[in-house]
């Protein structure tokens, strides 16, 4: 059962966290997004990770630190700070499941790029860990060891081959010519965007759970 | 030619029951060279029979005994050459689908056949088509399922078929019945049909045909999601079929309908439905289990793939389940675990052979279609024909609307107007109505003539005009196109990633969604399923790195194919190489290019040596069409290369302890590349000494922008070797040791990569959509 008095108290906060984020959801998805997080914080204000990690659906996947990280990410909460929380309060839960909002059918184009920027930023953040803008080729191949993590024996090597062609492919696309001395830096936002273009970013990350009902409350313009 | 195909009437159902044979142990008694059959115009007589002692016949003709196969082979060879015919004639396959020309093709041969006075066949007998012709094309659309958008899109699918087909049969078949009765006087024959009977003939007509779709749609190109939906609408909607025409048919049989009987037949449909997929699974994993053991012969593993799959498909309609549902299923579920057991070449055997069957079997089908059409029996009737393609418009258009309507609500990408117009205009109908009303019984239904003329009416009404029109309306309204989809590396890393991540975001949430769902499905296969169905240790290769290494080989053998020093046509021309990634050490000041400038002399005689065991450069096709094949690169030149390859992957494990030769400035006289140089004009063993257990290299030069010819190619043989070996199948084993080198300098394994990565810095081949991923991706 979650505390109803401090759920009431707080909605205009988090009503405002919707108009913020442009997010059309309905009061009784917020509700059970609520219960939601009351059931993982043990019925306290905030969680800390320690709460995210004792999901034990989440055992499984091999992700999961840069899922459980990515919550408690400065970055992911709009407002230009860096570095990482300890706990995170509902509205900041909030923010972060804000990214995975689908898009509404009768969104302007102007609308359906600036979420998809969004989510495309959410995803970028969840590989520059060290926040210098770009990912390097190092943070690539922990991204792709990761992602093998689960599946047994790999050799190493081979994840670093993968991100070693992957990282080859966003430098032969986005920046074509480069003299042999030239050194790439690492993927930047912008190229980022560019090799993802051909996944239809704001249909595909999204859940589903956040789109049923949808009362749209759709006001004022994103700030980020 | 017509003469002769058609000699009598029912030459190949004939050949199906049975009957040849007693016609062929009937003719072979005779020893006289005039047959008594009564269609053979060929019957000459040699002139010997007439002499008491017979002569032994020099010359002999005997058209009874092989005019059966004769017949056959003869009608699909006209098939065969009238597809020829339709592509040397420009641009006639832009402006008519082929479909269309087929069957005018059909229609002339009847009309020939019946102007000489000869009774045309009934060529389009149910048997021929249902049990011969009609299960190449499904399995062929069933292997090759693209199943991620299929899987997505499953419920808007099945909607449609189920929903939209029952909406169809009721609203036509109601209405027609209203016309008949109403519209016109009580005397004529139209008020004599029943509702049963429009009914019947609602279910039949009201069914989207796979063949018709597949045929129609294959030319327009449109985008991946319109055409699973629509392609997967008429492949399901076969159980519902299958169940309304067995429900009407008994209920016109027995006259009577009770409301046990209606729940019955609801009860039916789920059977027929699962049945269907039931025993198409069950025989699926008895092929991929069947495959994991073939790896001592390799040349049967096609059949088995054929025979397990025709299997399914026969013993579904014993049990007068969903036939094709069966076979979709058994195709679709055996087909990752067969190509991960499986050789490469079995692979290409497979895909070649349900091509070609596929092809052949469609392109008969339109024939038949004229054929048919020219041999009646018709029975025009003006109201009933006009009235049945009014309503069959009108309900498709009804239906697909008011469905969509219902759909958006649950879809997260939802269907526009022009998506909707093009569902609706894709609604054709084909050859398996016409094959289910000329099963009809004449005795329960005397209206079985006016239902067949209304049948190939609609018919040709949505072949031709929808199937003509529908390319220029695709154009004009803009739908988007399939896309020249270029499955790269970094898309499929993050396609993973966002499985993971959205599973994880739904797991935190407490949500069990979609994809919490297919992670489950994806770990219980990962785990209990793959270990029994493949065999060996290709069962743990995660998706990901199947991924790379098939792309890796694509490149690899693309590569060998443009013949060596031609540089490869990139898409983005790009000079960006490995060293332009790696972090460059701290320490060095700047990146110095050791690279051994071999003299230009050896360059030539290097590669003139590649030139003369290379293939030629192989025209790659751009886009996917079912009729056509991706180039194979496994021309029989090139599997000789791969044993060689074989071969030199032997040397190299004995020479591991050879140091590389990248730090010596020139070589000398008898440095590797020279042995190399000798040993490849020795014809027998084209094998490479490599100058390190690392990749072989011949390096011509490396990174300067200036010379086009810089590209290394036994690098990429060395790779592909020792990741592939002929018999493997289609999963490699992770390059383990060769990339390291035993003293790795920093600027080796640079280099080393960068040699690997600049022929990977030419943006992959485009992917096979119909090889690509695994079962669960």
């Amino acid at each position: 059962m979650y505390n109803y008095k401090h759920y009431c108290k707080n909605l205009h906060k988090y009503i405002h966290i919707v108009d913020v984020c442009f997010f059309t959801v309905s009061q009784e998805q917020i509700k059970n997004l609520y219960q939601r997080f009351q059931q993982l914080s043990g019925n306290h204000e905030k969680i800390s990770r320690d709460d995210l990690e004792r999901i034990p659906a989440l055992n499984n996947n091999p992700i999961r630190k840069q899922i459980i990280t990515a919550f408690f990410d400065k970055r992911n909460q709009h407002q230009n700070d860096v570095g990482s929380l300890d706990e995170i309060g509902f509205e900041q839960f909030l923010m972060v499941m804000s990214h995975f909002r689908p898009v509404n059918s009768t969104a302007t184009e102007e609308e359906k790029v600036t979420v998809r920027k969004q989510k495309l930023r959410f995803l970028f953040n969840m590989h520059d860990t060290d926040n210098d803008g770009i990912i390097t080729l190092d943070e690539y191949r922990t991204v792709v060891e990761e992602l093998l993590s689960q599946s047994g024996a790999i050799e190493t090597e081979v994840a670093r081959s993968i991100a070693d062609a992957a990282m080859l492919e966003v430098a032969s696309t986005n920046v074509p010519h480069m003299a042999p001395d030239d050194f790439y830096e690492g993927i930047t936002f912008e190229h980022f965007e560019q090799i993802l273009k051909g996944i239809e970013m704001e249909s595909r990350m999204s859940i589903r759970f956040l789109d049923m009902n949808t009362a749209t409350m759709r006001c004022g313009k994103l700030s980020s | 030619l017509s003469a002769t195909t058609c000699a009598g009437s029912g030459c190949l159902p004939v050949f199906l029951e049975g009957s040849v044979f007693t016609v062929a142990v009937a003719s072979s008694d005779q020893h006289s060279p005039i047959t008594a059959h009564s269609g053979s115009h060929k019957a000459t007589d040699h002139g010997s029979h007439n002499n008491t002692g017979k002569a032994f016949p020099v010359l002999d003709l005997n058209y009874e005994n092989v005019r059966v196969p004769f017949e056959i082979s003869l009608w699909v060879l006209l098939a065969s050459l009238m597809k020829l015919g339709f592509h040397l004639v420009p641009h006639l396959s832009n402006i008519v689908p082929e479909s269309c020309l087929l069957i005018v093709v059909g229609l002339l041969v009847g009309g020939i056949i019946r102007g000489t006075g000869e009774t045309v066949p009934p060529v389009l007998d149910s048997k021929l088509f249902f049990y011969i012709l009609l299960p190449p094309i499904i399995l062929d659309a069933g292997y090759f399922l693209p199943i991620r958008p299929f899987m997505e899109n499953l419920g808007t699918i099945l909607i449609f078929a189920v929903v939209g087909t029952l909406w169809n049969a009721f609203f036509v078949g109601g209405l027609l019945y209203g016309v008949c009765q109403i519209g016109t006087e009580s005397s004529s024959i139209l008020s004599r049909i029943g509702l049963l009977q429009c009914l019947l003939f609602g279910s039949i007509i009201s069914a989207v045909d796979p063949v018709a779709v597949l045929a129609v749609f294959e030319e327009i190109h449109i985008n991946e999601l319109l055409h699973i939906l629509v392609f997967g609408e008429s492949l399901l909607n076969d159980a519902v079929t299958v169940v309304l025409y067995h429900l009407f048919e008994e209920f016109s049989g027995i006259g009577s309908v009770t409301l046990l009987k209606g729940f019955l037949g609801v009860i039916s449909f789920f059977v027929v439905a699962l049945g269907g997929v039931l025993v198409g699974v069950l025989y699926g994993i008895l092929a991929a289990f069947t495959s994991r053991f073939t790896s001592h012969t390799r040349v049967i593993e096609p059949l088995f793939v054929f025979l397990y799959s025709y299997m399914a498909y026969l013993s579904a309609e014993i049990f007068h389940l969903s036939g094709i549902m069966a076979l979709i299923a058994c195709g679709a579920v055996m087909r990752p675990y067969v190509e991960a057991n499986i050789s490469h070449k079995s692979h290409t055997t497979i895909k070649y052979f349900l091509k070609m069957w596929s092809s052949v079997s469609e392109t008969l089908i339109f024939i038949f279609l004229g054929v048919a059409t020219v041999a009646g029996p018709h029975d025009w009737n003006w109201t009933f024909v006009t009235v049945t393609v009014i309503l069959c418009l009108v309900a498709r258009v009804i239906g697909v609307v008011g469905l969509t309507f219902i759909i958006n609500k649950f879809r997260i990408v939802k269907l526009t107007t022009k998506d909707q117009f093009i569902i609706a205009y894709g609604g054709l109908r084909g050859a398996i109505a016409f094959s289910l009303g000329f099963l009809l019984n004449k005795e329960h239904f005397p209206e079985r003539e006016i239902f067949l003329t209304a049948i190939i009416t609609v018919i040709f009404f949505t072949v031709f005009v929808q199937g003509m029109t529908i390319k220029p309306l695709v154009e004009l309204l803009a739908v988007k196109k399939k896309q020249e989809a270029k499955r790269s590396i970094n898309e499929e890393i993050h396609t993973q990633f966002l499985d993971h991540l959205l599973t994880g975001i739904e797991d935190i949430c407490g949500h069990y969604g979609h994809h919490h769902w297919k992670d489950k499905l994806n770990r219980f296969n990962k785990k209990y399923v793959k270990k029994c169905l493949i065999a060996g240790e290709r069962s743990k290769e995660p998706q990901l790195i199947a991924f790379y290494h098939k792309m890796e080989m694509k490149q690899a053998i693309q590569l060998v194919e443009s013949g060596g020093g031609i540089k490869m046509p990139s898409a983005v021309p790009s000079t960006v190489s490995m060293q332009n990634i790696q972090p460059r050490p701290s320490t060095k000041p700047a990146p110095e290019r050791a690279i051994p400038q071999l003299s230009k002399n050896k360059e030539e005689e290097i590669r003139k040596i590649l030139r003369t065991n290379l293939q030629r450069t192989r025209q790659r096709l751009r886009s996917y069409n079912r009729h056509t094949l991706v180039a194979d690169p496994y021309e029989d030149g090139l599997s000789d290369l791969f044993l060689k390859k074989q071969k030199m992957f032997q040397i190299e494990k004995k020479l591991k302890e050879m140091n590389t030769y990248l730090t010596v400035p020139a070589p000398p006289p008898d440095s590797p590349t020279m042995c190399r140089a000798r040993l490849a004009s020795d014809p027998q063993a084209y094998s490479i000494k490599p100058a390190s257990n690392k990749v072989p290299m011949i390096q011509v030069d490396l990174a300067s922008p200036q010379s086009p010819d810089s590209v290394n190619l036994l690098d990429e043989f060395g790779q592909a070797n020792q990741q592939e070996e002929e018999e493997q199948g289609l999963m490699m084993k992770p390059p383990s040791r060769p990339r390291e080198a035993k003293k790795p300098s920093e600027e080796d394994e640079a280099k080393d990569q960068q040699r690997l990565m600049r022929c990977l810095s030419d943006p992959g081949p485009s992917a096979d959509e119909d090889e690509d991923g695994a079962f669960l991706p």
